[in-house]
């Protein structure tokens, strides 16, 4: 077993599926933070087997709704002075902005660069979102 | 009414509004004179970025036939879209010069983008294969005036369902109406799209898929023929083994209906013989004169203008 120290002061995302946990490092950006960041994979599981998670030395301000469109299984726990402040729990966003691009060749937003690509939640059981514009259906992976 | 209302999708209207606008295009049949003033001074920009005669045509009539004035472009390349202005900029440089805008464009989704930015309303004469709501309010008028009604029949659609945007908002529209079953008649590959069956499904309609015309034929009480539509293929190959796949004869209307009405919403190529022209249950070029009423009727609706 390996040990990771806990935090003091920061955020630890739980419940990652296990293998996103680089994919949301990447969105999230926090290659640029200067604090502590550990990504932690593969860690056991009681409820899904195995999970991924990501300990952040520092309180940022995190886009909940990327995460929860990465995974919505994810559990957000924000800790102060060894505390657990808040504990979040995540679910698909009604409304995406430029966090998936239409892949639609006839959509507007296919040859006009500057249009943020939106998409609705049209189906929160069956996981899927719809262009705003045209109307394409994504599924979430 | 509220600031600037637009028209996307068929489904911006209301099932009340649907209905004003086909009784206030009655009346602008039986009292024409009523409305000949009705948009005096006021502008209709028509921003066409792919070619349509017709319903170009149809919304410039309409707005002279109101009193008002028109402008506009025919093809992107007689617009700065050839210069590549983007759908926003273009949107609220014509908002300056006009007080209402009809747009057809190619790409799927663009009066959207045009409505999000325009400081007038805009009307969404056609996008890409996705929506084309004021057709849609045409073949409801047409529907209603050969009917009586819009609820409790069989509506065939047949030909290209996949990219026929006519077909596409016509079903979202008459999902509203109790009592409609839809016979959807294609080749395989041109079958509506995922999410029209999803809105089918969702809405618990009675829907069936087929590929034969004349077997579907006894049942209908109204048939909407739609043209397979050159510009929506990406291959000419895929075009050219799909075209003639129907064709509507006087012999394939044999056991037809009586009161069976046959729609299109042109341009026609070869999918109805002119034979069935003669035929009294074909209601296509009628069709245009209800297209250019209803759009009369929602020109002044969207500009707020009251007509006693």
């Amino acid at each position: 077993m390996m040990n990771i120290d806990g935090v003091s002061t920061g955020i630890v995302l739980d419940h990652i599926q296990a293998g996103k946990s680089m994919q949301i490092y990447e969105y999230l950006g926090l290659d640029k933070l200067e604090s502590c960041v550990a990504v932690i994979q593969n860690v056991r599981s009681a409820k899904y087997g195995k999970k991924d998670i990501i300990k952040i030395d520092e309180l940022i301000d995190l886009n909940l709704d990327v995460l929860g469109y990465f995974d919505s299984n994810i559990t957000v726990n924000y800790i102060q002075d060894g505390k657990l402040l808040k504990k979040q729990h995540l679910a698909l966003p009604d409304r995406l902005t430029d966090v998936i691009r239409c892949k639609n060749p006839r959509c507007i937003t296919s040859c006009e660069q500057e249009i943020p690509h939106i998409f609705a939640l049209a189906d929160r059981a069956k996981k899927t979102y719809r262009c705003i514009y045209c109307d394409a259906l994504v599924k979430v992976k | 009414m509220q600031e600037n209302r637009h028209l996307i999708s068929i489904l911006d209207l209301s099932e009340a509004e649907i209905e004003a606008l086909l009784n206030k295009a009655d009346d602008i049949d039986a009292h024409p004179e009523k409305y000949e003033e009705s948009c005096r001074h006021k502008q209709l920009a028509t921003l066409f970025f792919e070619p349509s005669t017709r319903t170009r045509l149809s919304f410039e009539s309409a707005m002279l036939s109101l009193g008002g004035s028109v402008l506009g472009f025919s093809s992107a390349n007689s617009s700065s879209a050839s210069k590549g202005e983007s759908v926003s900029d273009t949107v609220q440089v014509v908002g300056n010069y006009a007080d209402i805008i009809a747009m057809r464009h190619p790409k799927e989704g663009a009066p959207m983008v045009a409505a999000m930015h325009s400081p007038v309303p805009i009307i969404n004469a056609g996008d890409g294969g996705h929506f084309h709501p004021t057709q849609t309010l045409t073949d409801l008028l047409t529907i209603r005036r050969k009917k009586g009604r819009l609820d409790n029949m069989t509506i065939g659609l047949c030909g290209d369902l996949k990219f026929g945007r006519t077909v596409h908002s016509l079903i979202e529209a008459t999902l509203r109406y109790e009592g409609i079953h839809y016979v959807l008649i294609s080749p395989e590959e041109l079958k509506v799209p995922e999410y029209i069956i999803d809105s089918l499904k969702e809405a618990n309609a009675s829907f069936e898929e087929v590929s034969d015309l004349e077997e579907a034929m006894p049942k209908l009480d109204i048939l909407y023929m739609t043209r397979i539509q050159k510009e929506r293929f990406f291959n000419e190959e895929d075009y050219l083994r799909l075209k003639d796949t129907y064709i509507l004869t006087p012999e394939k209307l044999a056991d037809a209906k009586e009161d069976l009405a046959i729609l299109h919403p042109l341009p026609r190529v070869n999918e109805i013989s002119v034979r069935v022209d003669e035929d009294k249950r074909a209601c296509y070029f009628y069709q245009t004169l209800c297209g250019k009423q209803i759009r009369m009727a929602l020109i002044l609706f969207l500009l707020g203008i009251e007509t006693a």
